[in-house]
């Protein structure tokens, strides 16, 4: 058991590595670097050019760069923007930390529900409850981001007028400001990541019932609610682990979209910018900090089903 | 040769089957409409527009449906109707392509590897669990913004990131098949590893592989469509469902109509696809909702 967790956690550690090395190497192979595209490559001339690289340090060879560039990282230094004086671990620390408050509101409200509903349609399978939440939950899953948040808010802040459609407070407030402007982005991602563990928890409530062991504890006289609820779920939700930790890694990462819908201040937003203004060492360090948080949520995730689940831990000790 | 038509005759027959078992199914028939509808009005929409696409009238800006506009007109006074009907051809074409190519080439190194085993694969799956850590919109926005948007770039930018999963799921698929009997007569027949990829393992894998392309053309298109909803996908002033979304956006306070048609038309494609992938894995007999979100 000890001898694996060791094992996981160097393999977790060994993805990160993998990870700033693609982000790195990325980098350097697209054509021009920070300075020119800082200096807007045309207008620039040969001996400003040649100052800013010397100002950045990019004369240096890559091999050197890098590890100088991920040594800093772990030490929570992730140097500074392509402007050269803004150091990047205070952008990017407000963003972060909008970027938890987001993904903890829709944490909050969404996975409980999601787990109800879940064992709801399980249990009803192909009833009217589970037909009813099964297809909200196809609609809510495959209806693009941006197209229902578009329609929340042209029906909640347009028509009704009951909240703000859009996100007006600045990155560094404190987090009590973004209520009640943070409602309708945390109800939208809530929907999407809804959806995902939902069908997941259903189909693992049905695999479940459909076992040996319940059909036993059945057969055995057990009632219907005590067999539910002491046989039945608590090997179910177990696989919800998984996919909540994939989701709150999704949440951190990929909800780019929806930050630009309702101009949310979050890590997304601040991405697609320093993309767009080709900022390239905040890039770098966005990507290694979601890379990161994706790695370490799954890693945790991992253990925590092993911990759980006495089954699992057998099997991972012999392979 | 006998044995060819027997066999050709099998998988014919064999897909008729699993057609029909889709269409048997409630979200089979309707997914499967929803598709065939989109892709048909996608190929005759040039010719049936009822106005030109980027035809701009100054005096229809923003102007409510009526019987001639059906839909209305956009702040540059263009029909929407017509516009949304065309809207759907690039999105269609570039994902229709990047698809095939990205569930081709990922289950190919998917199945390689399943087969090779050792350290060898076990570096690659640190390498694609590395590649799947960082958000794709990243991944993809960076290529772009450095190469362009043309379609050129799209192609092969989906192809390749989309093929990165699809190695996890072969690589999986193999691992169930690569212990049975069947595979270590092969070996010991002395076949070569591509021969045992072609003739053994392809036929067990194809059918996940299918219900994966499936999904992953519902992705791509979401993902299409939120690129092109930044402004990073279609180049104006072609028509695109995200680009319209996006732009009418702007006047929906005083102007809602602007969103309604491509709202409708891009999430009936998507929904579409997603029942379609739904009823096929079922008929497949192979539990979609079980996968991880990636």
């Amino acid at each position: 058991m000890f001898l694996m967790l060791i094992r996981r956690i160097f393999l977790g550690m060994a993805t990160i590595g993998l990870v700033s090395v693609i982000i790195f190497s990325g980098v350097e192979l697209l054509p021009g670097d920070a300075c020119t595209q800082f200096l807007a490559e045309d207008q620039a001339d040969r001996e400003m050019l040649a100052q800013c690289r010397e100002d950045l340090d990019l004369n240096r060879p890559a091999l050197d760069r890098f590890s100088e560039w991920s040594g800093n990282a772990i030490l929570g230094d992730f140097g500074v923007a392509a402007d050269g004086i803004t150091k990047i671990s205070t952008i990017v620390g407000d963003r972060l930390k909008n970027s938890l408050l987001l993904a903890f509101c829709s944490l909050v409200v969404g996975v409980p529900i999601a787990l109800f509903l879940g064992v709801i349609s399980g249990l009803w399978r192909d009833r009217l409850p589970d037909l009813f939440a099964s297809t909200l939950a196809i609609f809510a899953m495959t209806v693009p981001e941006f197209v229902s948040a578009t329609l929340l808010i042209l029906v909640f802040s347009i028509w009704l007028e009951w909240l703000p459609g859009i996100v007006l407070t600045s990155a560094g407030a404190p987090a009590s400001e973004f209520f009640p402007e943070i409602l309708l982005p945390v109800v939208v991602l809530s929907l999407v990541m809804c959806a995902h563990i939902l069908r997941m928890v259903r189909s693992s409530v049905i695999e479940v019932l459909a076992s040996d062991y319940v059909q036993m504890a059945t057969l055995k006289g057990v009632p219907y609610w005590q067999m539910v609820f002491r046989h039945a779920l608590p090997n179910a939700l177990l696989p919800a682990i998984n996919v909540v930790a994939l989701t709150i890694a999704w949440l951190l990462g990929g909800v780019v979209v929806i930050e630009v819908v309702f101009n949310y201040p979050g890590l997304g937003r601040l991405m697609i910018d320093s993309i767009s203004d080709r900022n390239l060492p905040v890039v770098q360090s966005i990507a290694l900090i979601v890379a990161s948080v994706y790695v370490c949520v799954n890693l945790a995730a991992d253990l925590l089903t092993m911990v759980a689940n006495p089954k699992l831990r057998t099997i991972y000790s012999r392979s | 040769m006998v044995t060819v038509t027997i066999n050709s005759y099998k998988t014919n027959n064999r897909a008729i089957m699993v057609i029909l078992d889709v269409l048997s199914r409630p979200s089979g028939a309707v997914g499967l409409f929803l598709v065939l509808l989109h892709l048909i009005l996608a190929i005759i929409s040039p010719y049936i527009t009822p106005f030109d696409y980027k035809l701009q009238n100054s005096s229809l800006m923003l102007t409510p449906p009526d019987a001639l506009h059906l839909l209305g007109s956009d702040h540059l006074g263009r029909d929407i109707f017509s516009r949304t009907l065309m809207g759907g051809r690039e999105a269609l074409a570039v994902t229709g392509i990047a698809t095939p190519i990205a569930v081709a080439w990922g289950g190919f190194i998917g199945i390689l590897f399943g087969l090779v085993g050792g350290r060898v694969d076990e570096v690659l799956m640190r390498v694609v669990d590395a590649f799947l850590s960082l958000p794709w919109i990243l991944k993809m926005l960076v290529l772009i913004v450095t190469f362009g948007t043309g379609m050129e770039v799209l192609i092969p930018t989906l192809a390749f990131f989309y093929g990165i999963p699809v190695i996890r799921v072969a690589r999986a698929a193999t691992h169930d098949v690569i212990a049975r009997d069947f595979i270590w007569a092969a070996k010991a027949r002395g076949h070569s590893r591509i021969s045992i990829i072609r003739s053994e393992l392809l036929p067990n894998v194809l059918d996940t592989l299918m219900v994966e392309g499936a999904m992953r053309w519902s992705w791509m298109l979401l993902a299409f469509s939120s690129l092109s909803f930044l402004g990073f996908g279609v180049s104006p002033p072609n028509p695109d469902w995200g680009l319209m979304i996006s732009d009418a956006r702007g006047f929906m306070s005083f102007a809602p109509w602007g969103v309604i048609g491509p709202v409708i038309a891009l999430s009936s494609l998507i929904i579409g696809i997603n029942l379609t992938a739904d009823a096929l894995a079922k008929s497949l007999g192979i539990d979609r909702a079980q996968k991880a979100p990636v």
